[in-house]
């Protein structure tokens, strides 16, 4: 017998229980314009940043999920950490300034 | 005075108009739409006009005393401290606030490399079970707008000059978390108690728009 209990047990997640972005990724934030109100704000969109953290616990999808749809599996919010000059190109202010965001894992893309 | 000459030197029945407490001019787009769909909520039985009344006491028992307490718990408490940075939520709850809806909280400290600030861009997001309502002007677009745009012109415009070698994080709430500032604490506070720092702590140190201090002419606790 394995002395670690962890793995003496062999288990196997599902699809979207593990977050598929770690800390440090470097993520882009999709450019999308669905109709209503979503939770990803017009001005982060298609800009690119790093996961910080990833946010527990997975929730579903709160967007879809305000419009009575089925909001499907669970799925994780990532904290972004965005550099303000990528955000705004005449930002006054030090250049290691930042935003932080959640962003939930459908509006990520990895690059 | 002839009867019909209607001074208030005599005695008279009430039926003439009077100011009264009413509501001032007619309902807006969205008030009659919030009405509409709340009565019909609870005509349907969804939820009932009790529970809304409750609710109502839920947020008005939270203030930034709350938030206060928790600050000044870290302050004195580094044990307490590494676990509301590490969960915020689950350290608040420690001290008896409870979170009455699914979001998470982050606490945020200030350092001297970095300061933070608290926005939601999108709408109203808010510590509210540690902080009760926000302010009109957190609320409003002019701060919504420029905290993200220009944080320290902003920031500027609170009495809070951040030195440029100072790092200045803005969180931008907007799903299922929250955000806490955990202000630093001022010096010269060494001797102090508890309660009394959490008498420094105010609801703006907390959304990090000024750093929190001894108030002039409080030197002495």
């Amino acid at each position: 017998m394995p002395s670690d209990p962890q793995q003496a047990i062999a288990i196997v997640t599902a699809f979207g229980e593990r977050p598929i972005f770690g800390p440090g990724d470097p993520v882009r934030i999709l450019t999308r314009s669905p109709v209503g109100h979503y939770r990803v704000p017009i001005y982060l969109r298609g800009k690119t940043g790093t996961v910080e953290a990833v946010i527990e616990p997975a929730g579903v999808d709160n967007e879809e999920e305000a419009y009575g749809r089925n909001a499907g599996a669970k799925r994780h919010y990532y904290r972004i950490a965005i550099p303000m000059t990528e955000i705004w190109p005449d930002y006054v202010g030090s250049a290691r300034d930042g935003l932080r965001i959640e962003v939930f894992e459908s509006w990520l893309e990895r690059i | 005075m002839h009867p019909q000459d209607h001074g208030h030197d005599h005695d008279h029945g009430h039926d003439h108009p009077h100011a009264e407490i009413s509501q001032a001019g007619q309902p807006g787009y969205y008030e009659i739409m919030e009405t509409a769909m709340r009565e019909l909520l609870v005509e349907r039985r969804l939820f009932g006009a009790d529970e809304i009344r409750r609710q109502i006491e839920v947020l008005d028992s939270r203030t930034p005393a709350l938030g206060a307490k928790v600050v000044a718990r870290a302050w004195v408490d580094p044990a307490f401290k590494a676990r509301l940075l590490a969960n915020g939520r689950a350290a608040c709850e420690e001290l008896g606030i409870s979170f009455y809806d699914d979001t998470g909280l982050i606490v945020l400290e200030n350092t001297d490399e970095v300061h933070n600030l608290v926005v939601c861009t999108l709408c109203s997001c808010y510590p509210r079970p540690v902080l009760g309502l926000p302010p009109d002007w957190y609320k409003l677009k002019p701060y919504r707008a420029r905290a993200v745009v220009e944080p320290r012109a902003v920031l500027a415009e609170f009495g809070t000059v951040i030195p440029d070698e100072v790092e200045i994080r803005v969180s931008d709430s907007t799903a299922m978390v929250r955000y806490l500032v955990l202000p630093k604490r001022p010096a010269g506070t060494d001797d102090y108690s508890e309660e009394q720092l959490a008498g420094l702590v105010t609801r703006d140190t907390m959304i990090g728009v000024v750093p929190a201090s001894i108030p002039a002419g409080r030197a002495d606790p």
